[in-house]
């Protein structure tokens, strides 16, 4: 499954892409996106809003789940989702 | 230290609100990313992993008690109570919010700090010697060609869209603390034959993808001609530097295609053209900056190492850290104290906000209000007085600051890392966490000396990993963090690259592997020889050997 | 698109002509350098005003022998990024005396026009809203320099020395 990451405009806070259209802090109110079609709409929106100042270069990333929680697969983009790990 | 008269003053002032404007035009969309990027990192401003991250320049590593303060308020204020100091005597901040910024470069201009360039592809932070103007081997204060280098490079309107950022390192000392030969421009002090005080210049040093050792440009150069021939050299780099390729754009890069030769004849060239116009320094600006060096007003003391004596002999711990943190001072009865920030469970050159307002205060007291940061990303006071070593010590050591490892293993220089950089590869500071951990004993510390390690996260070596007793590079491995060891490096007077050890190693296997190069070091030295000198006696084969074992072909794969 | 020179705003008198376009009989052209080195007699024949406009990878050299029979000589920033034209215009300026109107076109935007003042150039094609006040607010945003350049400003050094001999002499 991926989601959509990018880092809010204002004060460059990480934020996931929601099925609301908004932008949140929680990974786990992020929107699961499948398949090409959607991963596109959904993207374009994204792209949208990175126009209309609201975020900073966003991103479709790889995210599993696990224990019922979602977790990015790359360790830079966990790093983003957690927080510094020291 | 310099202080800003009404030009300097206005000059920052102005150029904060020109920052304000551009914020302004950036959240209203009038500025695009593409458009605004080159202009916040020209005022220090990253877009990392979690915020923006703001670098603030420290010239030359030296900051009064006043800018100390001021980094705390900042810290709480604007961030979440702590600050990072770099290998090029920079402090960064984290957390910062764009829509903040101004408002956050409006208070560090009030105490004459900016972030001014310490980003972007122009001149950066002119960096030196942390024992700059107390140094016992040093033959003048480099630190007034340093102001004199930071004005001329601040807002330069030929030289701020360069084919990539550009670094000025000055020594003053024939030991080289500044690391000169891996900058773009390494200015190195000496005299002529009749006395004067002059640079040899060298370029095209660096780290990073393709670390390279500088090449001598000139082997003397007047004070009074360091800004036009700086200007030669990077005039020639603008119009020849590659654009096409980011990681092929720095001065080293070019230097090294055309041959220093060839450089040098078209900078040559230029100079000749430009050396006697108006960037020829009059003699009474350097004596005008001079003035702000003079040396602090030094007690006539007498050398007091009888007293240090009684001291050390009366307590193990004092005399464990005066050996190894303090250094000897041009002046009778002073002496030069480094602080490491390198603590048992801290990100090494981490300091939090309650922190540096305590440095601050003994700065004031011990140090005649100033401190510095040095490459290693530790502080130093400069003009202690002998006699109060000891009860300085005893203060430094209630906060955590004395611990007695400068130069020695856990003295790590290490870059923020995968934990906080968009650039990195691997997580670099729990590296940095656990062979701190491994090495506690002071004792052991002591017997193994002067072995300096230095962590990247990523190729682009922040942490000068190429220049480390012992580097270690992060890569990343299919999604895995993987570390390679290089050996044999030094930034000093006598600079080397660090050869590849092996292929990397999960970061499990890294403290194992340096006790392991700790061990044959001491199986093989000779008496009293460092851990870098033994390297280049006895090459890398028994290290390979030790970290690899006798699977020699695994190695060197 | 708008052209402003010497703090003006003003019509654009000139016309850029593609490498492969017929020469007008009358007005003041723009050719690029290819066009300048191989068609430079049949250029000056016209006497009219020509101009020259240099790519960033193209050096001032190629033209210094000709400067004083052109107009203007226009300079291309392909990218803002691309820092190369700041050097050349200096070089102009400085090294050859041109005298004429040095003109920054391609992405030349509001944040580098002082920096591109500066440096030597008098005009500046802008596009954009309000042309003029932001090439306003871009010039009066500083009123410090360090650095000398050939726009005969007084630096700081200078400032500083001429000030205090002036307190001393009274």
């Amino acid at each position: 499954m991926r989601m959509i990451i990018a880092n809010r405009l204002n004060d460059g806070r990480v934020v996931f892409y929601t099925a609301g259209g908004g932008w949140d802090l929680d990974i786990a109110a992020g929107l699961g996106v499948e398949g090409e079609a959607e991963e596109a709409k959904h993207f374009a929106a994204a792209k949208a809003d990175e126009a209309a100042c609201k975020v900073v270069d966003p991103q479709l990333i790889d995210v599993k789940v696990e224990g019922g929680k979602p977790r990015p697969v790359a360790i830079r983009e966990v790093v983003r989702a957690f927080g510094p790990t020291i | 230290m310099y202080r800003y008269d009404e030009f300097d003053r206005k000059l920052v002032v102005e150029r904060a609100n020109q920052f304000a404007r551009q914020v302004k035009r950036r959240l209203s969309g009038e500025l695009n990313e593409d458009q605004f990027r080159p202009l916040r990192l020209m005022n220090g401003l990253y877009l990392q992993l979690h915020a923006y991250m703001l670098r603030v320049n420290v010239p030359y590593g030296t900051l009064s008690s006043k800018q100390l303060r001021c980094f705390a308020h900042i810290a709480r204020r604007y961030d979440r109570g702590y600050g990072h100091f770099t290998t090029r005597q920079n402090i960064q901040y984290n957390w910062i919010k764009l829509e903040e910024t101004p408002a956050l470069l409006r208070e560090l201009a009030d105490v004459e700090v900016t972030g001014i360039q310490s980003s972007g592809n122009c001149v950066r932070n002119i960096t030196s010697d942390q024992y700059a103007g107390s140094a016992k081997d040093e033959l003048a204060d480099p630190r007034k060609y340093c102001e004199l280098l930071r004005q001329y490079s601040v807002l330069h309107p030929e030289f701020s869209y360069l084919p990539r950022k550009f670094k000025i390192a000055v020594t003053g000392s024939p030991t080289d603390r500044a690391a000169v030969a891996v900058h773009d421009i390494g200015l190195r002090m000496h005299r002529n034959k009749q006395g004067e005080i002059g640079f040899e210049v060298l370029v095209g040093g660096g780290l990073g993808r393709t670390p390279w050792i500088a090449h001598t440009i000139r082997d003397w150069i007047e004070p009074e001609h360091i800004l036009s021939y700086v200007e030669a050299i990077l005039r020639i780099y603008n119009l020849h530097g590659r654009r096409d390729n980011i990681h092929k754009a720095r001065i080293k890069i070019i230097v090294n295609q055309m041959g220093i030769d060839k450089y040098r004849e078209l900078v040559e060239a230029e100079w000749q053209r430009i050396k006697d116009s108006a960037l020829k320094v009059p003699a009474e600006e350097i004596e005008r900056i001079d003035r702000y060096f003079a040396p602090p007003a030094y007690a006539k003391l007498e050398d007091a190492t009888a007293l240090l004596d009684g001291q050390r002999k009366a307590s193990r711990e004092f005399d464990r850290w005066l050996k190894a943190n303090t250094v000897g001072h041009k002046v009778p009865g002073y002496a030069i104290v480094n602080l490491t920030l390198k603590a048992l469970g801290k990100p090494p050159g981490d300091i939090d906000a309650d922190t540096m307002d305590r440095v601050a205060d003994l700065a004031d007291r011990y140090s005649f209000g100033e401190i510095r940061i040095s490459h290693r990303q530790n502080l130093v006071f400069v003009d202690v007085r002998q006699d109060q070593l000891h009860e300085l010590w005893q203060k430094l050591d209630a906060l955590g600051l004395a611990t007695p490892n400068l130069d020695a293993i856990t003295d790590i220089i290490c870059c923020p890392g995968l934990d906080y950089c968009a650039l990195a590869n691997a997580r670099s500071i729990p590296v940095a966490m656990d062979i701190r951990k491994r090495f506690v004993d002071v004792d052991e510390l002591a017997d193994i000396g002067e072995l300096k390690i230095n962590i990247s996260g990523c190729m682009n070596a922040c942490g000068h990993h190429h220049v480390g007793h012992i580097g270690i590079l992060g890569v990343d491995k299919r999604n895995e963090e993987f570390f390679q060891l290089t050996l044999g490096g030094s930034s000093d007077q006598n600079a080397s690259l660090g050869d590849r050890l092996g292929p990397g190693l999960p970061q499990s296997e890294v403290p194992d592997a340096i006790a392991a190069i700790v061990e044959r070091y001491k199986s093989v030295r000779n008496d009293g020889e460092r851990f870098l000198d033994t390297y280049r006696r006895v090459g890398i084969e028994p290290f390979r050997e030790a970290v690899y074992g006798k699977d020699s072909e695994k190695a060197v794969a | 698109m708008a052209l402003i020179r010497d703090d003006q705003l003003v019509d654009d008198d000139s016309r850029l002509l593609a490498d492969d376009e017929a020469l007008p009989a009358s007005g003041k052209v723009v050719v690029s350098l290819a066009r300048w080195q191989k068609e430079r007699d049949a250029l000056l024949a016209r006497k009219e005003p020509v101009g020259v406009r240099l790519k960033s990878d193209e050096s001032p050299e190629t033209i210094a022998a000709d400067l004083e029979r052109l107009t203007l000589v226009e300079l291309e920033f392909p990218k803002f990024r691309d820092g190369r034209a700041y050097s050349n215009a200096r070089i102009l300026r400085e090294r050859y005396g041109f005298q004429g109107e040095l003109r920054a076109v391609g992405d030349v935007l509001m944040e580098q026009l002082h920096f591109m003042r500066r440096t030597g150039f008098n005009a500046f094609e802008i596009s954009g809203p309000d042309p003029l006040g932001q090439y306003r607010t871009a010039q009066a945003e500083f009123s410090v320099w360090y650095q000398p350049t050939g726009d005969g400003r007084e630096t700081a050094i200078n400032l500083r020395h001429r000030l205090a001999g002036e307190t001393r002499d009274r």
